[in-house]
């Protein structure tokens, strides 16, 4: 709520001019039943028509004042209410993306999602109420409450004596009230989560025809929200009865003591009846207090989620030292990694020891088997998670020291399974780097997606569907490695980027990167020997550790793997033995 | 901002549009709808209409006792206190009782919208779960999401706070309205303008209003597609260093959203003011004309008593209807939403299967293409006219060039689409004549994009063949080559996979749905690209597995990795929708065609 508060402080001026107004309209809908008991008590038995039609005039003037008096706060308020949630929304949004990627593992996807959804909307919606509500109700309650201790203090003074038991009764519920919402919206994570895997995975569903499965495991899900949005409602529910109870067996000790003191002579009839009205209101008004507060409550367990988002202390800051170069770099080092290791949990080392140098334009392939920490070297290289030991430089300088903006504009990379997005394919290659039509087509090109790309309908403004679903593998590898290649980066990495694509393509467009990005550095993981075979260093990984490093002769001779790995698929490549099948199958024929 | 940058946003909108935005339907029909939900717990409701009754005239009661007690208190020492006592004690039960109703009354309430909602969000999820694939390629996921939370949401808000204030309103209404005919029939006659007029403002209002509730859920639904798509890609965000980009493309969008939400409320925040007038104009009538008729009345003339309890009740009448004007604007949100609930509801399901449909038996799993033209847009076709045959037992390998349309071979095997012309027949049984949940199950599946879904890794494992035994789930791992690792795991094969679990890699989550077929008994088996993600050195230990999981199974194998498929029984070599070449590795190598290119260009 705090945090809220920040964002509610600028629009207080203008809050506080629809409070006034509204204001002016509470107090003018007030005088209605004034003027009706006024017409009806004074001026009715005067017989005066004239006067009764000036009056009904004035009421319906009256009328009219308190519709507009209405109208303007109200929409002044959803003013207030939607400038504050879409700023609100923007920051969370604007946050969320700067999360590292170890904050967004650790919030989840799905909860983060629905924070920016479903939370701000809440948060929204309490706004709204709250101003919509928040004059009239306290103003009905203190009026109500004056005019009661003016006209008999003693009176009045049982009903503010009831004041401080209804406000704990509501600090209490709410207390109670707010965390369960919180819990409602863990719920909500939950079933976002559920949905989300079901769409993704619908494929794999439908063929295992697990649908009944899904269903129970969605049951389950809903059944816990259901159950917990029940629990919260059911104990919010309980302020109403119970404001009422309070309010009502003050008015019974009211006409006790009233009994008492008419009795006594101290007070007269009238006042019990004219206290009886005043009741009503503040009844009226009690109500829509505590409605309130089932309100509030909901939205400021949404707005401590939000909050909690907000309040992330921005990870992996760039240190203070500035881009200088380490001492331990050598002279012609362009990317460096110096006896690093690393856990993503902190348990086991998913890196240790990693040490290896490229110069500027240089190619190093990685290799290694599934789960050997080769993606883990890239995540580290581009700083989406730090080190844990050891050191790695570009250009000499620590990336810990280098601008998040400055290191991620060098690179072009394709992840695994990396994203497209549902737009064109021209926004998808650029990417928002606002490049020209001609590096666009150049990047295509290159990653031999042109020829695709220009079959298509509409070629370059051709729409992709959600996940780029309307491509092949294979397209959408190419069409990823083009965006990789649009931005003539100065480090290229290719985290096994080609495997969907066939060996021609993947030579073509490999001969294509060396031919027009020479001064590129490029660092490609890949499971296919012939895919790095030609880089200046190849790293075989093992188990996080380095098992080998050279080039691929080197490694022929003294890595033992990584000869198993390309006897295996380079293997039977002897072309005389080939044609000698060729014309047995010939012979058979 | 670029505007080069928008420029494609326009047509891509086609695509991405949320699902209800296509046809309109008619509030009636919604509410007919809505009250099929609340129809099915109508014991429930029957019980809060009850209680709304009962409290109603429990609350109407307690004044009158208060003026019973206050009659009794008639002046200094003339206080009937036995009386004032008795009323006390009565007015205390009568007001427990009613704060009692009202708590059960709620309580009722929110159980009841909950089934409702329950029952909505099961609907809406049982749905999707028999939507065809080809919804999932064209709708946001953040999209769908939304009208399973958001919009279930604002039903739900509204289902449990308005619809107490509708009943009890109406009850309210008909009672007073009772008292004022009894009073003054002709005084009544001021409500027959004032009523309609409310009656037909509501109206006009709600049709002014709704199409921008309908406006707002669609906004909100883009909003959530954006989110969810850009929260997803986030890591690749992060490395091209967009998040400025994609924080402009979400300020306008968000922009939009809370406009749409604005423009909304503005619109229907006259509702209720708008209704409150009407009633206060005719207080100001009634009191005019109530003089008239004090004054010269004749057979109708009332006295000035009359005429004021006249408007205590009118004032009564009118409250409720002012609430129900109020609940009305309300009830546009809700209406707006659930009609984008039911038209996700009416999108229409996979294709029933045919009449008659009967399990397919599979003994042999000889599989038949027959002259198969297909396009995922009919007038796109992409596969011309394919014939093959792969008979039981066999491999049959798929290769070509990206984009071949090999992967559509899978959707077409597995029914996620149907072909425009030709058959596909599985031991000569037409695929469209046996059920699609028999078909699908006769088949593995191992797809290149890896799907695990929150759940321990044991249940992954275990998830097409849940009635596995541990052992034969540790089985299935240590011949996927992936059990070592699964142990190195803090807790085993209980620890839960999370979507973008950062402790298991992209291979390794591949081996866990090779695992997973491994448990599968199916007599068909599709590889499509099941192993890109392995390395070679790793897919050779578990080439044994493989080879053991693929022993007598009708085969087919999408691979660009030739050296996996030369001893395939048949190689398809498609290319652009067409099979060029078909025949053995060597057939095929001897033919010197396109194959035998694509072969040596692996090496060179």
């Amino acid at each position: 709520m705090k945090r809220l508060m920040e964002y509610i402080r600028p629009c207080l001026w203008r809050m506080a001019g629809g409070f006034s107004i509204k204001f002016m309209g509470s107090l003018l809908d007030l005088m209605i039943p004034w003027m009706l008991s006024k017409i009806i008590d004074d001026v009715i038995p005067t017989g005066e028509v004239r006067m009764i039609l000036l009056w009904g005039g004035l009421m319906t003037l009256c009328a009219g004042a308190v519709f507009a008096f209405n109208v303007i706060p109200n929409r002044m308020a959803s003013s207030v209410a939607r400038d504050i949630t879409e700023k609100l929304r923007e920051d969370l949004f604007v946050k969320t993306s700067s999360l590292s990627c170890a904050q967004v593992d650790r919030l989840t996807v799905p909860s983060l999602i629905s924070r920016i959804t479903s939370d701000t909307y809440n948060v929204h919606r309490m706004l709204n109420m709250m101003q919509r509500l928040g004059v009239r109700a306290p103003i009905l309650l203190l009026g109500g409450l004056i005019v009661t201790m003016a006209m008999e203090p003693r009176l009045g003074a049982v009903l503010l004596a009831l004041m401080p038991l209804m406000g704990l009764t509501i600090w209490i519920i709410s207390k109670k009230g707010i965390p369960m919402y919180t819990k409602t919206q863990q719920k909500v994570d939950r079933m976002v989560q559920t949905v989300r895997e079901n769409i993704v995975g619908v494929r794999i569903i439908k063929a295992l025809s697990k649908g009944d499965f899904e269903r129970k495991r969605f049951d389950t899900v809903n059944r816990e929200l259901s159950d917990q949005e029940t629990t919260a409602g059911v104990t919010m529910a309980a302020t109403n009865p119970l404001m009422n109870l309070f309010l009502n067996c003050g008015l019974v000790l009211v006409i006790l003591l009233g009994a008492y003191l008419v009795n006594n002579g101290t007070t007269k009839i009238g006042q019990i009846i004219a206290f009886q009205s005043y009741f009503t209101i503040i009844l009226t008004a009690v109500i829509s207090l505590s409605r309130m507060f089932v309100i509030l409550s909901k939205g400021s367990a949404s707005a401590d989620r939000i909050a909690e988002v907000l309040d992330l202390p921005q990870d992996l800051i760039p240190s203070l030292e500035g881009e200088k170069r380490e001492q331990a770099a050598s002279e012609d080092e362009y990317v460096a990694f110096d006896h690093v290791s690393f856990s993503y949990l902190g348990q086991k080392d998913n890196l240790s020891d990693i040490s290896f140098t490229l110069k500027k334009g240089e190619t190093l392939g990685i290799i290694g088997s599934t789960g050997s920490g080769k993606s883990t070297i890239v995540n580290l290289l581009m700083r989406l998670y730090d080190a844990d030991r050891g050191q790695i430089r570009i250009q000499g300088v620590d990336v810990k020291n280098i601008p998040d903006e400055k290191l991620h504009r060098m690179f072009g990379v394709v992840f695994q399974s990396d994203v497209l997005f549902a737009d064109t394919i021209r926004e998808n290659i650029d990417f928002g780097r606002r490049l020209t039509m001609e590096e666009i087509d150049d990047a295509a090109k290159n990653a031999q997606a042109q020829e695709f790309i220009l079959t298509r309908e509409e070629k370059y403004e051709d729409a992709l569907s959600i996940r780029g679903s309307n491509l092949s593998g294979g397209q959408r590898q190419r069409l990823l490695i083009a965006r990789a290649l649009a931005g003539q980066p100065d480090i290229l990495v290719l985290d096994d980027s080609s495997s969907a694509l066939d060996y021609k393509t993947d030579a073509s467009m490999r001969q294509a990167i060396r031919e027009s990005l020479s001064d590129t550095t490029s660092i490609i993981i890949a499971q296919r020997v012939s895919s790095i075979m030609q880089a200046d260093h190849i790293l075989v990984l093992e188990n996080g550790r380095e098992i080998g490093c050279g080039t691929h002769e080197e490694l022929l001779k003294n890595c033992p793997v990584y000869q198993e790995i390309a006897a295996t698929q380079l293997g039977g490549r002897d072309a005389s033995g080939l044609a000698d099948t060729v014309n047995e199958e010939e012979a058979k024929v | 901002m670029n505007r080069n940058m928008f420029s494609g946003r326009d047509k891509t909108a086609g695509l991405q549009k949320g699902v209800a935005q296509k046809t309109r339907m008619k509030t009636p029909e919604i509410l007919k709808r809505l009250w099929k939900y609340l129809y099915r717990s109508g014991g429930m409701l029957i019980a809060a209409l009850l209680m709304t009754f009962a409290s109603n005239i429990l609350s109407l009661t307690g004044p009158s006792l208060a003026g019973n007690a206050v009659n009794a208190i008639k002046g200094k020492g003339n206080v009937d206190f036995p009386t004032v006592f008795r009323m006390c004690r009565l007015m205390l039960i009568f007001y427990l009782l009613s704060s009692a109703f009202e708590w059960l009354l709620s309580t009722i309430l929110i159980k009841l919208s909950q089934k409702c909602v329950f029952q909505m969000r099961k609907d809406v999820f049982d749905h999707l779960e028999t939507l065809p694939v080809r919804f999932f390629d064209h709708h946001q996921t953040g999209d769908i999401i939304s009208h399973i939370s958001y919009d279930i949401d604002t039903v739900n808000t509204s289902l449990s706070s308005d619809l107490v204030q509708v009943c009890s309103s109406i009850i309210t209404v008909v009672g007073s309205l009772v008292m004022m005919l009894r009073i003054n029939p002709p005084l009544v006659l001021v409500f027959a303008v004032t009523v309609p007029i409310s009656v037909l403002f509501t109206k006009h209002l709600s049709k002014k209003v709704r199409p921008l509730f309908s406006a707002r859920s669609a906004k909100m639904g883009e909003l959530n597609g954006y989110t969810e798509e850009t929260i997803s890609g986030h890591k690749t965000i992060k490395s091209y260093h967009q998040e400025e980009t994609m924080n402009g493309r979400f300020r306008k969008k968000n922009t939009d959203s809370c406009d749409a939400y604005y423009q909304a409320d503005y619109a229907s925040a006259g509702m209720g003011p708008s209704v409150n007038f009407i009633n206060n104009l005719s207080l100001a009538l009634i009191s005019v004309f109530g003089a008239m008729l004090y004054l010269y009345g004749g057979r109708f003339a009332l006295t000035l008593g009359a005429l004021s309890s006249f408007v205590l009740y009118s004032r009564k009448f009118s409250g409720p209807i002012n609430e129900i004007a109020n609940v009305i604007s309300e009830l546009q949100s809700a209406l707006a939403a659930a009609e984008r609930v039911f038209i996700l509801l009416d999108e229409p399901s996979e294709e029933a299967d045919a009449p008659g449909a009967k399990e397919i038996r599979v003994s042999e799993g000889r599989v038949d293409m027959d002259h198969i033209r297909f396009g995922y847009l009919p007038e796109k076709e992409i596969i011309h006219d394919l014939t093959l045959r792969a008979n039981g037992g066999s491999l049959t390998a798929i290769v070509g060039p990206t984009g071949a349309g090999k992967t559509t071979l899978t959707n077409l095997l597995m029914r996620f689409y149907d072909p425009q012309g030709g058959t596909i027949s599985v031991d000569g049984q037409e695929i469209r004549s046996v059920t699609r949940k028999s078909l699908r199950l006769s088949y593995a599946m191992v797809l290149q994009e890896t799907w695990l879904f929150t759940g321990t890794i044991r249940e992954n494992i275990a998830y097409g063949n849940p009635n596995a035994t541990f052992e034969q789930v540790e089985k299935a791992a240590k011949a996927a080559h992936i059990h070592e690792f699964i142990m190195s795991l803090p807790d085993g094969y209980d620890t839960v996979l999370t979507e973008e679990g950062i402790n298991v890699s992209q291979g390794q989550r591949q081996l866990l749905t090779i695992a997973r077929a491994m448990l599968l008994d199916a007599q068909m088996l599709i590889l499509d690209e099941a192993t890109s993600n392995v390395d070679t050195r790793t897919e050779m230990q578990i080439q044994s597995a493989m080879r053991e999981l693929m022993d007598g199974k009708t085969c087919f194998v999408i691979a660009h990795r030739l050296s996996t498929i030369q001893n395939a029984d048949n190689i398809l070599v498609v290319r652009d929708g067409d099979i060029v070449e078909q025949g053995t590795h060597d057939q095929l190598l001897a033919r010197n065609g396109f194959y035998a290119k694509l072969f040596y260009s692996q090496f060179s």
